[in-house]
């Protein structure tokens, strides 16, 4: 178990270089070079300038050199500077990486929940009016572009019907503190996490219910239910349990589609994590400040597709002992 | 064919969803012959819907026909969502078939190379891509087809992986033919059912991809996309929201009629395959 955890904690590493490597000459590729940009904004032409920029940039080295100095720089926590905002790109991306923790993770924990038990729902009586609806409704959810799900749930629930807060965080000038303002963040909460979630639930349900039907064919519910068990045990102890298999793997698959559905979803909200940071810097072309969003959001869905093999194991013990 | 139609027949979804697909594709064929300039303003800006027989569906914030934008849009996001599609199984049927034609090294450095594609967040890789190059059709096109590649190269391996084996792979070998000509003319026709059924349901992700980058601002901007028009009518969301509302509704009509289709393929020409694989 213990070589299985370490392989693939290399495997992640390696992904990670190459993902560097790759934003590396995704940046040499753009016309120009960074000092020419700002000498452009500044409006000098002073080739000193420009030669004394490129060597404080090391523009100067080799590109394997410079490259070095990239990898580097990352292996440092030095992700380059943010020359719109006169800030190192590493301290912004530290601000607002917990909004987006605390948003996907919200999201991930709502779709996956009501994900299994929808599907499940519509896997109990296939053909029956639950399971046309559930299945009817995912399949709608499944073709709604996520931001404009957002875009209407906020006209809805908050312009419309002034239920929930449709931006930002928490309520400016407040200051609430302790549990008022938990409380606070999490009516704000609501809305982006929720939109941002049902995508996923849609595909979780569907999922579900296709992976529960096939496992509700097999030999052993046949037995169980021969046994004299309670449907409700078996849909929960057996069937369920062995269905959840696929879903956890297909989790894994999503974390990427999670953390990018995250710029669109706080971007709407004004949500401030680090996809919003991203739509911003879109705006301002800062390149250093996409690109660190870039590999931070790419390292999250490793963590991510970590923890989901762990969880793999745990609800496989084959898997536990082939490694 | 005949048992091919009697089988999609079956699925109503399936059925509902190609009336649909062909009443899409027949606005986008159709459509911009005869509706006028989307660009060109009409009337008063932030015209309702219902209230001008000849703008049926108002104006934007410019006073731009929105049914004469909604009609060009259609043609962009199908145009779009079909290229796109194409170039991703240009890359991604070649990368799958050799990977599962010469199992072995060949095989560990491109499902390596494809792993890595999959596991990035595909999303922030098209915006960086987009941001890297200039934000053009083809551009547009090129970064969805490089980052929806992956499960194309999966499938396509994992089915020239198992004709492989097969005696007729072995029979061409014994004939003398060369590699290329048995993967080419033996193997691959039989991935060519899972290939379709893939791709019906790649253009529906790529017309939601597109719509969300350019939404972002990061699709053409002399090209009218639906995506577009959400992302231009955003800041007026409280005003006029219908602006927002009615391209919306284009994007999940024809998004869900391509997945009832793909579906209905599915249904039709592979029973066996697992639908949670696509």
């Amino acid at each position: 178990m213990a070589r299985f955890i370490l392989s693939r904690l290399v495997k992640a590493a390696l992904t990670l270089l190459a993902i560097l490597v790759l934003n590396f000459f995704l940046i040499h590729a753009a016309p120009g070079d960074p000092a020419m940009i700002l000498m452009a904004e500044t409006g000098s032409t002073d080739p000193q300038v420009l030669a004394g920029m490129r060597e404080r940039f090391g523009l100067d080295q080799p590109v394997l050199m410079q490259l070095a100095l990239y990898i580097k720089g990352y292996l440092t926590l030095d992700m380059g500077w943010s020359f719109r905002r006169d800030v190192p790109v590493a301290t912004l991306i530290a601000d607002r990486l917990p909004a987006t923790l605390l948003l996907t993770m919200t999201a991930f924990a709502i779709s996956l929940i009501l994900g299994v038990v929808a599907g499940a729902m519509a896997a109990r009586r296939q053909g029956g009016w639950g399971d046309t609806i559930i299945s009817t409704l995912a399949l709608l959810f499944y073709a709604t572009p996520l931001f404009w799900m957002a875009l209407m749930a906020a006209l809805l629930f908050s312009v419309g019907l002034g239920w929930l807060p449709g931006f930002g965080y928490e309520t400016v000038g407040a200051n609430y503190t302790g549990l008022a303002r938990m409380a606070d963040i999490g009516t704000h909460l609501i809305l982006p996490a929720t939109t941002l979630g049902l995508f996923f639930t849609a595909v979780y349900a569907r999922m579900t219910r296709a992976s529960m039907l096939e496992v509700n064919r097999l030999d052993f519910v046949k037995t169980a239910r021969a046994k004299g068990l309670r449907p409700g045990r078996i849909t929960r102890r057996h069937v369920l349990r062995n269905a959840l298999l696929p879903i956890i793997t297909l989790a894994g698959l999503q974390a990427g589609q999670l953390v990018g559905g995250a710029v669109l979803t706080e971007t709407v909200f004004a949500w401030p994590g680090i996809g919003r940071l991203m739509f911003e810097a879109i705006a301002q072309r800062d390149y250093n400040v996409i690109l660190g969003v870039f590999f931070v959001s790419a390292a999250l869905v490793l963590v991510f597709n970590l923890i989901t093999d762990l969880l793999y194991m745990v609800v496989d013990p084959r898997i536990r002992l082939q490694s | 064919m005949k048992v091919f139609w009697s089988r999609f027949s079956r699925n109503r979804g399936a059925v509902i969803g190609l009336g649909l697909l062909a009443l899409v594709t027949a606005l986008a064929l159709i459509g911009p012959l005869l509706a006028g300039d989307p660009w060109r303003m009409v009337q008063r800006p932030f015209l309702p819907p219902f209230q001008d027989a000849a703008l049926p569906l108002g104006t934007d914030a410019l006073g731009r026909d929105v049914a004469s934008q909604m009609i060009h849009g259609a043609r962009v996001s199908l145009m779009i969502g079909l290229v796109s599609t194409l170039a991703a199984l240009a890359i991604g049927v070649p990368v799958g078939a050799v990977a599962g034609y010469f199992p072995g090294w060949v095989d560990d450095v491109l499902m390596r190379m494809t792993e890595f594609f999959q596991t990035i967040p595909s999303f922030a890789l098209a915006i960086v891509l987009l941001m890297i190059f200039q934000p053009q059709l083809h551009f547009v096109v090129l970064a969805i087809a490089i980052v929806s590649w992956p499960p194309v190269a999966r499938l396509v391996r994992g089915e020239v992986l198992g004709l492989r084996g097969r005696e007729f792979v072995e029979a061409g070998i014994v004939q003398g033919l060369r590699h290329r000509t048995i993967l080419i003319h033996h193997v691959m026709p039989g991935v060519l059912a899972p290939i379709i059924i893939l791709a019906s349901l790649m253009v529906a992700t790529a017309i939601l991809l597109e719509s969300s980058l350019s939404f972002l601002g990061l699709s053409d901007p002399n090209v009218m996309s639906w995506g577009y028009m959400i992302g231009a009518a955003r800041t007026a969301l409280r005003t006029a929201w219908w602006l927002s509302f009615i391209p919306g509704i284009a994007i999940v009509v024809t998004v869900l009629a391509l997945n009832l289709v793909g579906e209905g393929l599915n249904d039709a020409l592979n029973p066996k395959l697992n639908k949670g694989d696509a």
